[in-house]
């Protein structure tokens, strides 16, 4: 890029900016830029003139083109909250950049005004201000694609902790029905879980249903013999319960040592767990006893 | 990868070793680390801090709080001028010692961490660096 | 006498680990312990680690090497109050804590260590004076 457009071109801007903003405003308006959203027009106005701003201070740094350099961070400031704005009102990631990109037709036009007769220097000024203008506007498309990332990142983590509550079966018995996939940031949220409700609860048996894994590899045979561990270091033993006739030969065939008490069902790990507590069921009236309650105080 | 703040303490003592953890604790907390997320630095800050008072004839540790983006981090850089370690791929593996006891100081350690590098030659020390993430 | 306490509850001897442990402390404990547990002829030793927030290698070679040399001297050792982040941590770690048993308080430890006893002598028979 020659001198001449790396500060004609920031000139230009500075002494036409005033009527550059009104011509830009006037174009937004005509094209429809970030409508859809609640953005008001007062509001469009100031972060235009707050953009057009730092854009003519940023280009006038000699860092015209490098939108990554420190003398543009304003400008991608002005940027960053716009596309706060627009996602969290679902404006889309197009319409966003279309904020940047709008500005091209009042800068072309202000470009042929003061450069008609100098046809190299127009089309480079042309050039420059629409690679720049490009340049913002990718980037306000990444920065909308980062808050997106960011928005389902924490809605995995919500995720992981609905789907690991811990449930008092009964008096010293927990129930830890796993769904879905056991991976590591499930295995350490699930081993948080598992624990804390050990401490709170005093329960010395956990019953971890697994029904509702879909496979059990290697991997996830480490996971489960982890939380195991956890809970016994806890002074809580462990039955897993819920393994499907393909988990049990799986297991066998990968030659995996659970090493830990195994049922098919919730329903027989429950009647071990009260049977390890000392407790049965029996039919009400048939001994003229009371039905089983839980304890209510502890001895 | 920026630092945004660094510190270095001897490691020469078992008192030393007590310091260590503490630093670590703070510098973990100052990351914004869960809670387990401390416990697990610390433990493996605490392995190799005696590893270095025991085995390195005392040392140093450089304490950085690393920043990269959204993410922080800690990272330690423990560096003695021992005898350094022979065979080096024995002794990460599982249940080795060359004192009495369970072993595990390296390998475990690195288990705990997210970054887990060591350099090291008979009769040219050892420097290991370790670093988690939030 | 070292600088960890050791209490006597009936025939079993509660240590409560409170301070950060170095090699000597370490070793004045179990050599504490050791004799107290002849002394008393103690069937059951509790370990409380509840104010501990880092079991590392060095502690663990500790706990086992009680628990060792407690059963060498026929008594039930039992570690309570490990906090979940320690014990995370200590699975994560890889540290196999065998032959020591642990509960979750030094109520549940007791109950634990008398059940033990109990099963081994099929009764009430023989508690240590």
């Amino acid at each position: 890029m020659s001198e001449t457009a790396e500060t004609i071109v920031p000139a230009l801007i500075e002494r036409h900016h005033q009527k550059l903003l009104e011509d830009w405003l006037t174009c937004q308006v005509r094209e429809g830029v970030l409508r859809g959203g609640q953005i008001k027009e007062a509001e469009l106005a100031d972060q235009s003139r707050r953009f057009l701003g730092e854009l003519r201070r940023s280009a006038a740094s000699g860092r015209t083109l490098d939108i990554a350099a420190r003398q543009w961070a304003p400008a991608r400031e002005v940027l960053e909250e716009l596309v706060r704005h627009c996602a969290a009102q679902g404006i889309s990631p197009s319409q966003t950049a279309g904020f940047v990109f709008s500005l091209k037709e009042p800068v072309f036009a202000l470009l042929q005004r003061e450069l008609i007769g100098n046809a190299p220097a127009l089309a480079e000024a042309t050039w420059t201000i629409s690679a720049l203008l490009d340049k913002l506007g990718l980037f306000t498309t990444e920065l909308y694609q980062k808050s997106r990332e960011e928005v389902i990142r924490r809605q995995q983590d919500e995720l992981l902790e609905l789907s690991t509550p811990v449930i008092r079966l009964w008096d010293g018995v927990l129930a830890l029905p796993l769904i879905g996939t056991l991976d590591s940031a499930r295995t350490q949220t699930v081993m948080e879980s598992l624990l804390e409700q050990i401490v709170a609860s005093g329960a010395e048996i956990a019953i971890i249903d697994i029904t509702g894994v879909p496979t059990v590899d290697t991997l996830v045979a480490q996971h489960l013999i982890k939380t195991v561990s956890a809970a016994r270091l806890m002074g809580a033993d462990c039955i897993i319960s819920g393994i499907r006739p393909q988990i049990a030969q799986t297991i066998v065939h990968l030659g995996l040592d659970l090493d830990v008490v195994s049922k098919a069902t919730m329903a027989d790990a429950f009647a071990l767990a009260l049977r390890r507590l000392g407790k049965t069921v029996t039919d009400i009236g048939s001994t003229g006893g009371d039905a089983l309650r839980p304890r209510r105080q502890r001895n | 990868m920026p630092v945004e703040a660094r510190d270095t303490m001897p490691v020469q003592s078992a008192d030393d070793v007590v310091k260590v953890r503490q630093a670590v604790r703070a510098r973990a907390i100052a990351a914004g680390f869960s809670l387990v997320d401390q416990t697990k630095i610390v433990t493996a800050a605490s392995e190799i801090a005696r590893n270095t008072v025991d085995y390195g004839g005392g040392g140093t540790l450089c304490l950085e709080l690393v920043r990269e983006g959204a993410r922080r981090g800690v990272r330690l850089t423990f560096a003695d001028q021992g005898p350094g370690i022979a065979d080096l791929e024995q002794a990460m593996t599982d249940g080795y010692t060359s004192g009495s006891g369970l072993g595990l100081g390296l390998s475990g350690a690195k288990r705990l961490c997210n970054e887990f590098l060591v350099k090291t030659a008979p009769g040219r020390g050892t420097i290991v660096t370790l670093a988690r993430w939030r | 006498m070292g600088e960890i306490p050791i209490l006597q509850i009936g025939d079993c001897l509660l240590v409560s680990i409170q301070v950060d442990m170095h090699d000597r402390l370490a070793l004045e404990l179990q050599d504490d312990l050791t004799n107290r547990i002849v002394a008393s002829r103690a069937r059951g030793v509790m370990i409380d680690i509840s104010a501990l927030e880092i079991v590392d290698s060095f502690i663990g070679r500790m706990l086992n090497n009680i628990a060792g040399m407690s059963r060498v001297l026929d008594a039930v050792t039992v570690v309570v109050g490990m906090r979940p982040a320690v014990a995370i941590t200590l699975v994560e770690l890889g540290l196999a804590l065998t032959g020591v048993r642990t509960a979750l308080n030094v109520d549940k430890g007791l109950a634990m260590i008398r059940r033990i006893i109990d099963a081994e002598e099929g009764g009430g028979a023989g508690r240590g004076a």
